[in-house]
């Protein structure tokens, strides 16, 4: 009765941008690839997001983020999981990142970041890599 | 989903053809094709200007007027708006456009919790009449129209235009609004939805209703296949979904006993414009000519100019690549190209750097230049639908009709559009087709040049791409937003407010036309959060069904 | 935790050891149905007006895992996203993993480690497929069946002996035509059962889920079926048949797990397996001798 370790993924979209597409479809890769989804939906605020994150016990948060607003929400959010003593989820982005954010994300804590047009391919392997 | 799929053998010659819509492409056709078809001048085409429209709504067309192109504002506070507003005007333009913050978008007041981040980002952050008043000060509105991109709370917002111009001397018969005001595609395709589905038909018809009755010069629906194409439907969806939209919203006002010959002709459409050439042309032409036979059939409308399709044919950015961007400029002229051939009368063109950044003014202008150039300089203006009689166009106007008629038919059988989008039907079906067709296109599957398969030499072009430019976020105008409102709240009366929100809460939760309600909340200085407030409370806010 | 037990971590028993005597207060209620009748809908109506009565609510709900990736979109929770921000309401995804019927002795394990945290409610969902409607009524104090009008599902009911095990069945989308043939066809073949006075009659409900129509009444008849239970003593014989059926599961999943292990290391498996590749045995031969000599 083996059941292998899964990935477990949290699509969230938080703040009022209504742009799913981006979402849904590496919702769709995801699972393709093996891991399972929780999709949160549009209009989330950070505390719904959270506390879908712990009680899901997802391995990890996929934000997607079309409106610019990356670096204030991805700060809060890892506020919010220091606050909380969860070391044990990581915080992904895409969306429209520039990449000059990229490093900037990557020092606040965040632990990968896809921008648009990242292929299916390097966005799985990126979320399998963060659990070698 | 634009690109074909292209099936080729050994030495790369094309073997099979099949567009987006579903539709084969022969080698070759030929009069035969016609007559297979059952073609007829009269019947399929009828001369420009005559029903059913096939080749044009327009005798002339560009022969009498090139097309016309469209510009959008609004950004930040309202004071900003307003001088972009005058500068446009002085420039010439004699229409505005306006854009809308998230937050009002959402029926969120500036100083709500989700609005944080969000104010005058994308667009002008607008709470109350106040707002509106500052936005439009010294805008002649006997002159100047005004489209609204709005949706959620298009009724809020063209009650408070009315509110505006009243208060600066205008009556409601002498202005012209046009709110985006498709609630549907919103939930298909661009998520600013809030309530439950019928109530936002119910919204959407009872904006009609009032303009109909109260608001002559005013178009009160602009149903967007464009969005619903940018979400993942093909060409032939986008025209069907488009029309069984129209007739949720037509039912809807015709259940109050008024006549579709009443409004219909003042309803216009959104289209999108990239992907195969040919497929674009036949979706344009095919969709004139169902939308006259449906209403002249299905809704017994007579008279000639209330069976036009108008509308806006352009965008096409979903086509558009962040690799490689000067791509995108050829890429933009032929776009605009299959939208001259189509005769569109309105288009815009998305710039050929929007993938990744708001357009600069030198992009703006390239597109500008664009359109120019095929009006005035290569000949587009030359004659009216110059592809008609084509073996080949013909031909695939009349497949594009019947797979157009198909995809309506399915929506029809599962109980017509509000159900399918109650139950995600649409949204599923979509979503999968955008899943396979990025699949396709990282694949390599579906050509795109510049991106497959020279996947190699990017990181030049990669590197001035993704040093993205986004909408630069001002704190000052979240501040001087919520200062606004501290005011407003300090002055106004607030047993006015109070009153007008019951009344408005009563109508709401009863069958009563929430308009002149509206109207009244707006002169009483109620917030736009108050006022969606009240529809939150009578209807409560959509749960999305699942989209796999 | 409900992670480590859906992953089949070793330290997972030893959490449920401790967890278990905590558990038995919380009232836990099955919702199942074909896909589409709007269970999830439904659950998060059902959400809200425990929540009016101070109820705490925990949900499992359950999705198929793609039997070609092995993945999953867990996308009951998306209904009742809008409790997500509610500390008393607890929503838990698990994907079948290849069970058949969705359900599995993790979805119980996770339904004990939710009762001994104190939920009142627990509710869990799964799509009614053939199976599981009989796994869900050994997991569940009281089951609810879901259907719409104009499917016919209330003579599937019938035909897989549903109705057997469901204790209030619901109508759903009661808003189209039919609702009120469906519910009349059901209540029929309810009544032709014999009841005595202490079992516990089915009801047949009409809901519009989407509105919230009907589920009021829902909330107060699931609460009313446990009351009933307390009264009428039957907490206690339930309590034990659903003990002892985890029992057995535990046992069978256990014993299968300590023979798979074994077969993995013996040479008398791999040469049964040789035998039967040869053709000298047949594949039934084979397992009952290697049974007897495990057992031995």
């Amino acid at each position: 009765m083996e059941t292998k370790n899964k990935i477990r993924v949290l699509i969230a979209k938080p703040g009022l941008d209504g742009h799913d597409k981006g979402a849904k479809i590496v919702a769709l890769a995801l699972r393709d690839a093996g891991m399972e989804v929780i999709y949160s939906g549009l209009h989330q605020t950070l505390d719904q997001i959270m506390q879908t994150a712990t009680q899901e016990a997802v391995d990890v948060i996929g934000l997607s983020i079309m409106s610019g607003a990356h670096l204030p929400i991805c700060e809060k959010l890892i506020a919010m999981m220091k606050a909380q003593e969860i070391d044990d989820i990581r915080l992904t982005v895409g969306g429209v990142i520039p990449y000059q954010d990229i490093p900037k994300l990557k020092e606040m804590g965040v632990a990968a970041v896809f921008p648009g047009g990242t292929s299916f391919e390097d966005i799985t392997f990126g979320m399998n890599k963060l659990f070698e | 989903m634009g690109v074909a799929k292209y099936i080729k053998d050994e030495r790369g010659a094309i073997k099979t053809v099949t567009y987006q819509s579903g539709i084969n492409v022969k080698p070759v056709y030929g009069p035969e094709d016609l007559e297979k078809a059952g073609f007829k001048y009269e019947k399929d085409l009828g001369a420009p200007g005559e029903y059913p429209f096939t080749r044009s709504i327009h005798p002339q067309s560009y022969r009498s007027r090139a097309w016309t192109t469209r510009q959008y504002t609004g950004f930040g506070t309202p004071e900003e708006t307003n001088e972009r507003f005058k500068l446009m005007i002085a420039n010439g333009q004699n229409g505005l456009n306006v854009a809308f913050d998230l937050p009002t978008q959402m029926g969120y007041d500036s100083d709500h919790p989700l609005a944080q981040g969000e104010v005058g980002r994308v667009g002008m952050a607008i709470d109350s009449l106040k707002d509106f008043e500052t936005a439009f000060a010294g805008i002649p509105l006997d002159r100047i129209g005004s489209g609204l991109t709005i949706n959620a709370v298009a009724t809020i917002m063209m009650a408070m235009y009315q509110a505006t111009a009243e208060k600066f001397g205008y009556s409601k018969d002498q202005i012209s609004t046009t709110p985006q005001n498709d609630i549907l595609k919103e939930m298909i395709g661009r998520g600013a939805w809030i309530f439950p589905v019928e109530h936002g038909v119910r919204l959407v018809g009872d904006s009609i209703e009032y303009a109909v009755k109260e608001l002559p010069k005013s178009n009160p629906v602009s149903i967007c296949g464009y969005h619903i194409r940018e979400s993942g439907a093909n060409p032939a969806q986008e025209i069907a979904y488009a029309f069984e939209i129209a007739k949720a919203y037509i039912d809807n006002v015709t259940q109050r006993g008024i006549l579709p010959e009443e409004f219909v002709g003042r309803f216009s459409f959104n289209f999108n414009v990239y992907g195969n050439l040919w497929e674009q042309i036949a979706k344009f032409r095919a969709a004139r000519k169902l939308w006259a036979k449906m209403l002249k059939n299905e809704y017994g409308v007579t008279d000639k100019k209330k069976l036009f399709l108008r509308g806006l044919f352009g965008g096409g950015g979903s086509g558009l690549t962040k690799e490689q961007p000067e791509n995108n400029i050829m890429r933009g002229a032929y776009y605009a190209l299959g939208a001259a051939l189509s005769g569109a009368q309105t288009t815009a063109l998305c710039s050929f750097d929007e993938a990744y950044t708001i357009p600069t003014p030198r992009s703006a202008l390239l597109s500008l230049r664009t359109l120019e150039m095929l009006m005035d300089e290569v000949g587009l203006r030359d004659t009216v639908d110059p592809l008609a009689g084509s073996y080949f166009i013909e031909t695939l106007t009349l497949e594009m009709e019947e797979k157009i008629l198909e995809e309506m038919q399915e929506v029809q059988k599962m109980g017509g559009m509000t159900k399918c989008i109650s139950e995600g039907v649409i949204q599923r079906k979509v979503s999968r087709q955008a899943y396979e067709y990025e699949k396709g296109l990282q694949s390599g599957e579906y050509r795109k040049v510049g991106l497959n398969p020279e996947a190699s030499d990017q990181t030049a072009e990669k590197t001035e791409a993704g040093a993205v430019e986004l909408h630069e976020y001002n704190e000052d105008w979240a501040k001087k937003s919520k200062a606004n409102l501290k005011a407003l709240r300090a002055t106004r009366n607030d047993k006015d407010v109070s009153d007008s929100l019951k009344a408005l809460e009563k109508a709401a939760k009863g069958s009563d036309n929430v308009m002149p309600h509206l109207v009244k909340c707006c002169h009483a200085y109620a917030t736009v959060g108050e006022m969606a407030g009240v529809f939150r409370q009578a209807f409560g806010e959509w749960n999305e069904p699942e989209f796999y | 935790m409900i992670r480590l037990i859906e992953d089949n971590d070793p330290s997972a028993f030893e959490l449920l050891k401790e967890l278990y005597p905590h558990s038995g207060n919380g009232f836990t209620i099955g919702i199942t149905g074909s896909p589409g009748v709007g269970k999830s809908t439904l659950i998060d109506a059902l959400i809200t007006e425990f929540r009016k009565l101070d109820l705490k609510v925990a949900v499992i709900a359950v999705d198929p895992s793609s039997p070609v990736s092995g993945g999953a979109i867990l996308g009951d929770r998306l209904r009742m996203q809008r409790h997500a921000a509610d500390a008393g309401v607890f929503i838990r995804s698990m994907a079948s993993r290849g069970q058949k019927g969705g359900l599995s002795r993790a979805t119980k394990d996770a339904a004990i480690v939710l009762d001994a945290m104190g939920y009142d409610i627990i509710i869990i969902e799964t799509v009614g497929a053939g199976q599981a409607e009989f796994d869900i009524a050994s997991i569940a104090h009281s089951t609810g069946i879901v259907s719409i009008p104009g499917t016919g599902d209330g003579i599937q009911a019938v035909k897989a002996g549903i109705l057997e095990i469901g204790d209030i069945f619901i109508v759903n989308k009661c808003d189209k035509p039919d609702a009120d043939a469906a519910c009349h066809q059901l209540t029929m073949m309810l009544g032709m059962r014999n009841l005595s006075d202490t079992e516990w009659r089915p009801s047949v409900l009409k809901t519009i889920a989407q509105n919230g129509t009907g589920v009021d009444k829902l909330a107060q008849t699931f609460l009313s079926h446990f009351d009933f239970m307390k009264k009428n003593n039957l907490m206690d014989p339930k309590r034990k048949e659903l003990e002892h059926i985890y029992f057995q599961s535990l046992l069978k999943d256990l014993t299968l797990e300590k023979i798979l292990l074994f077969m993995e290391d013996s040479t008398d498996y791999r040469q049964a397996l040789k035998k039967i590749e040869s053709g000298s045995m047949d594949p039934i031969t084979a397992a009952e001798s290697m049974v007897n000599k495990i057992l031995v």
